[in-house]
């Protein structure tokens, strides 16, 4: 090969370094697609705002702006309440990450600092076995299992199927989402910090409490944001448990929609989903609404994160 | 003096360093962890039980064979779930064809080429963005690009191929993310060894980064694909049939479709009395196929991890 030629004569030029022009070229195409593959992402960006945008203001155009102040969202109705999916989030999302932050991040503190190798490697598969498994079957977990064995049990006098059923179910169907990414943020914590506290006479309790988690305070909280972000998306769990009623919910014990169940309940209407005037393009108007509360609680969390790393 | 064995000596060392008392707060908060995680066993024991009971009682008295064979009926007796597993399938074949390459190949961009410019903080962002998004606005997206709007024709409206092309974009930002976490793990002195001997950049990526990456980009790519195949939101949008059709074979790319999650969906809301025992066959066997692709995932990255 190349190193058996003999050195070229005289002053060594740039084109003498360059390399094999062959291995330059296929570095140029290479660079080329993987540019190309990423950009199809901002394509798709686009896309997304463009579509909810177009059909959004299409629909806001067809209505008077005073009907969303209305007290039900029943669109087939021609009632377009957004008060009632957006209280109806709320409450799901809230008891949501109530269940889900504070189990996720117990499980994942000590799947990372005190089980041992080999119960990790059992521990760890099960959660993502949770992780893996389908909204819609949470969804009928929820109708089947936690309305009467957890929830009417409790809060006996509540219709059966409620914001919390729907809520705890999402909250479940988020832990390992919260598990998994806290773990990731503390294994990442490098050793030697662990290894600084326990020199200085710290103990367990105290190295994971005030050294661990707190360097590794950027992943948790883009842990627990894409937990909340999870939530407010989730669809199936809230369509099937939640129990589908337009009107304001007053707490979280009421029937009720979100966001996402208003729009999966428009669209599964098939017999008279398109052509039906507005009743269809109002679910673009939700998609808008909720992509714009994602989007807004992405940016928070990544401005945080940003922050809370430099210090680190 | 009699030297005493290690144990014994890491115990008088512990029980001096906490000032001879019992250590209870760390042994409380240790004793809190574990309920956190039995909390989720204990939820997933729950679930599978739940789903279970009448699923596998309608799987054996009906005969496995017969229930993933017959097509939907509104009669509960000879209901089936073929036309879900063959929709559950082909979306999975797509996923597979279009949303990995490209989640891949954007990664290693992002990682391995990118420089700081605006393009790449721009990608950056949005597909950060973009995996916050949640399920059901892809669905959104899907209609109005392959159900109603410019691909309608190439893909037939509410089809498999309209709903697999979904799933792929939905899941093209996890599987981008995943995989550049994983390339990022990579120790950067690869790198500057692969660059130090006079590689180009793509070989050192495909060489030594690949490699070492794979478990990782793995982990992100089944996770994906079986979050995928559990979406019945997208599909609802989609308009995946919740009601008996013809069709529905495989390979049938542009006629009309319906998907296992999309099945156990239109199935809860029949009666409970003659359909709970369907929905949940129908739950055991989706749970069966997506657990079936996460343990291939898992046992091929353990796999690697050993081998590194």
């Amino acid at each position: 090969m190349t190193a058996t030629t003999s050195p070229p004569s005289g002053p060594l030029s740039l084109k003498d370094l360059a390399g094999d022009p062959r291995r330059q070229n296929t570095e140029r195409i290479v660079r080329a697609i993987l540019t190309l593959a990423a950009f199809t992402s901002v394509v798709i960006s686009a896309a997304i705002i463009y579509v909810l945008l177009t059909d959004a203001l299409s629909f806001l155009a067809s209505i008077k702006l005073s009907d969303l102040g209305n007290g039900i969202w029943a669109p087939r109705a021609a009632r377009f309440g957004l008060l009632s999916p957006l209280l109806g989030t709320m409450w799901v999302t809230l008891v949501a990450v109530v269940i889900a932050g504070p189990i996720g991040l117990g499980a994942a503190i000590y799947l990372s600092e005190y089980a041992k190798p080999r119960v990790r490697r059992i521990i760890k598969p099960i959660v993502e076995v949770l992780a893996s498994i389908p909204s819609v079957v949470v969804g009928f977990f929820a109708i089947r299992f936690i309305a009467p064995e957890i929830t009417e049990k409790i809060f006996s006098n509540s219709p059966s199927a409620n914001l919390m059923v729907a809520g705890i179910g999402v909250g479940l169907l988020t832990i390992p989402l919260m598990t998994s990414v806290s773990e990731d943020a503390l294994r990442a914590v490098p050793l030697s910090l662990r290894e600084a506290s326990y020199g200085l006479g710290a103990k367990k309790v105290t190295t994971v409490a005030r050294v661990v988690v707190p360097a590794a305070i950027s992943g948790l909280v883009a842990g627990l944001i894409l937990s909340i972000s999870r939530a407010i998306g989730e669809t199936m769990v809230v369509f099937l448990a939640a129990g589908g009623t337009g009107t304001r919910p007053g707490s979280p014990l009421d029937s009720g929609i979100t966001i996402t169940s208003a729009m999966a309940s428009v669209a599964s209407g098939t017999d008279n989903v398109v052509g039906a005037g507005n009743t269809f393009s109002s679910i673009f108007f939700l998609g808008l609404v909720l992509f714009l509360i994602t989007l807004s609680l992405n940016v928070l969390a990544d401005r945080f994160v940003r922050r809370v790393r430099q210090k680190y | 003096m009699a030297i005493s064995t290690p144990e014994i000596t890491a115990d008088v060392v512990r029980a001096k360093l906490l000032g001879e008392k019992a250590d209870i707060s760390g042994a409380a908060f240790k004793y809190l962890l574990v309920a956190c995680l039995l909390v989720v066993l204990a939820a997933l024991v729950a679930l599978i039980t739940s789903v279970s009971g009448e699923g596998l009682e309608v799987l054996s008295t009906r005969g496995i064979a017969d229930f993933i064979q017959r097509p939907y009926s509104i009669r509960p007796q000879i209901a089936g779930v073929y036309q879900g597993i063959v929709g559950t399938v082909t979306c999975a074949i797509i996923v597979s064809i279009f949303a990995f390459p490209l989640g891949l190949a954007s990664a290693i961009y992002l990682e391995e080429y990118a420089t700081d410019n605006w393009f790449t903080r721009v990608v950056d962002i949005v597909i950060r963005n973009l995996a916050g998004v949640p399920a059901v606005v892809y669905g959104l997206l899907g209609y109005a690009l392959f159900v109603s709007g410019p691909l309608s024709n190439l893909t037939g409206g509410s089809s498999v191929l309209s709903a697999g092309l979904t799933l792929s974009i939905l899941v093209l930002p996890i599987v981008v993310i995943t995989s550049a976490e994983a390339i990022r793990a990579v120790p950067s002195n690869l790198r500057e060894g692969g660059f130090g001997v006079g590689a180009t950049r793509w070989e050192v990526t495909r060489t030594l980064i690949l490699p070492n990456a794979l478990p990782g980009v793995l982990t992100g790519t089944i996770l994906g694909l079986a979050r995928a195949l559990g979406e019945a939101a997208p599909l609802i949008l989609i308009g995946a049939s919740t009601s008996g059709f013809s069709g529905g074979e495989p390979g049938d790319l542009t006629g009309k479709f319906t998907a296992l999650p999309n099945l156990i969906s239109s199935w809860s809301k029949l009666p409970p009395k003659n359909w709970t025992g369907n929905t949940q066959a129908a739950i055991l066997v989706t749970l069966a196929l997506v657990l079936g692709i996460n343990a291939v995932g898992i046992v091929l990255r353990n796999r690697f991890e050993k081998k590194k």
